[in-house]
């Protein structure tokens, strides 16, 4: 099936899930990676069992955040 | 690595980070890496810390994405973040380490330590979350002219 990934179409294996996309693209640092699926940002407790589908759009984005002290 | 940032980009940024005050202020930076090694900011996002408070930033999430895809559009690459430090000096917290996940992205902090006298300086971070390493990057303020 065909799904988007940082907005490049991309040819994956049908069900594959969000953990598998991560590991399939070579993501650095995936512990760390956040993932929105049609603009909805999804729980990373779930990447293992988000089964994604036919035309998904797919951006990995690290979280931005910091503190003064 | 040598980061370049327009004078325009930089008065941007401070202003918004006054505006802001006494919460940080934060947003993201994108541009290009030029073959000569330089890394050329050619945008700044001025976005919302949704912690709004003095001590903490988060970047809102959807504006996060919203500027990546406008990034996209544009032809360049997304480069890090800024934020800033309403009344500590331009360095890393330990939060900031903690939490700088990206081992690409640079980080720019501004101080507002000195309210009249901003002080902006980049960093990159990189290593495990338990013993991050910070190299201070050289950062050039170009006018107009440049």
């Amino acid at each position: 099936m065909k799904i988007t990934v940082g907005g490049e179409k991309k040819d994956v294996t049908d069900d594959i899930t969000v953990a598998a996309l991560i590991e399939q693209e070579q993501v650095e640092t995936p512990q760390y990676v956040t993932v929105s699926v049609n603009e909805e940002f999804i729980k990373s407790g779930t990447f293992e069992t988000h089964v994604l589908k036919e035309g998904d759009e797919i951006e990995f984005l690290y979280f931005m955040g910091g503190g003064a002290y | 690595m040598k980061i370049t940032i327009r004078k325009s980009d930089f008065d941007r940024i401070y202003e918004h980070a006054l505006k802001e005050r006494p919460d940080e202020a934060c947003g993201l930076v994108a541009g290009i890496d030029r073959e000569d090694g330089v890394r050329e900011i050619r945008k700044v996002y001025l976005l919302t810390n949704i912690d709004h408070t003095n001590e903490h930033f988060s970047i809102d999430p959807k504006e996060h994405l919203k500027a990546v895809k406008d990034m996209r559009a544009e032809g360049l690459k997304p480069l890090g973040n800024w934020h800033s430090h309403p009344e500590t000096p331009s360095r890393p917290s330990e939060e900031d380490k903690r939490l700088a996940n990206d081992p690409h992205a640079t980080y720019f902090i501004l101080s507002l330590a000195e309210k009249d006298n901003p002080v902006l300086n980049a960093f990159h971070v990189e290593g495990e979350q338990e013993s991050r390493n910070v190299r201070k990057e050289e950062l050039l303020i170009l006018g107009e002219e440049d």
